[in-house]
């Protein structure tokens, strides 16, 4: 049994401790993927509360058949988008592709730079981890939502189509156009390296 | 006329390639496509760099940490497990 499977069944149980161990591992966590659904900070706190609640009262009826990580993003993802019809708040789907990048025929207007060898060492990477956290923010919130749990949570495709109800080709789309962002801001960093 | 390439599809523009970066890390492409993709790719130094800077990309996402819950917010929560228990 792995640390989290452990934790999850000391909850069970009734531990204190777990429950502690599991919201200092995921807390600000689900607050960031609230944060992609709602507007306010105060909603999304709200409901991540109720997310720790329904898992102190649901931990009994999981049956462990997807993973807990993702057992719980699904119970906050419910939370934060019933939360967000009360806001009135809609998800930008639309939006344009970057195309401006390539010209008529299909060819780059201006080639990427080269800079990928350059992050060799983990001194740059952390570096740049640390400015992609202040970017992340600044995506639009359903390419927020693909990137942070692919990329950053590390979810595989199909759970994260579950989680959001996309298609795969959706989600794709999506993941590409967050990357897409993400690189830009990673080459203008690099530049002033 | 005779048409170039019969059976087989025209080669890849960059645009191409690029948006279908995504199915192909993700191995995601029918054969055919990530054969079009490889074939692209060993030809344009552009598209390889870019592909590259997208693998760094996802390497870098992976290592985006959250800041630790503070601990007056761990009480809070704490407090509120006694109490959800307690009722």
């Amino acid at each position: 049994m792995g640390a989290e499977e452990e934790l999850v069944a000391q909850l069970r149980a009734g531990d204190e401790e777990a429950f502690a161990a599991l919201v200092r591992m995921y807390h600000n966590r689900l607050l960031r993927l609230a944060q992609t659904v709602v507007a306010s900070r105060s909603v999304a706190e709200e409901a991540v509360q109720d997310t720790w609640l329904a898992v102190v009262r649901g931990v009994d009826r999981f049956e462990g058949r997807s993973s807990f990580k993702t057992w719980l993003f699904q119970i906050l993802l419910n939370r934060a988008r019933t939360a967000a019809k009360r806001e009135n708040r809609t998800d930008l789907l639309a939006e344009s592709d970057w195309d401006e990048r390539f010209d008529g025929s299909g060819a780059w207007v201006s080639p990427p730079t080269h800079w990928s060898d350059l992050v060799d060492d983990r001194v740059v990477a952390q570096r740049l981890a640390f400015r992609v956290h202040d970017i992340l923010p600044l995506l639009p919130d359903v390419q927020r939502q693909v990137i942070m749990l692919r990329d950053v949570e590390g979810l595989s495709s199909s759970d994260v189509g579950t989680l959001l109800g996309l298609t795969d080709g959706n989600q794709r789309v999506l993941l590409h156009r967050a990357r897409t962002r993400v690189r830009h801001h990673l080459e203008m960093e690099m530049d002033t390296v | 006329m005779r048409v170039p390439f019969v059976g087989r599809r025209r080669a890849l523009v960059c645009r191409e390639a690029v948006q279908l970066m995504a199915g192909y890390l993700d191995g995601a492409l029918s054969p055919r496509d990530r054969a079009r993709v490889e074939a692209h790719l060993s030809d344009c130094p552009h598209c390889h760099e870019y592909l590259a800077q997208l693998r760094v990309t996802i390497d870098v996402l992976g290592r985006v940490e959250v800041d630790d819950v503070p601990a007056e917010v761990l009480d809070e929560f704490v407090a509120l497990y006694r109490r959800w228990n307690a009722g």
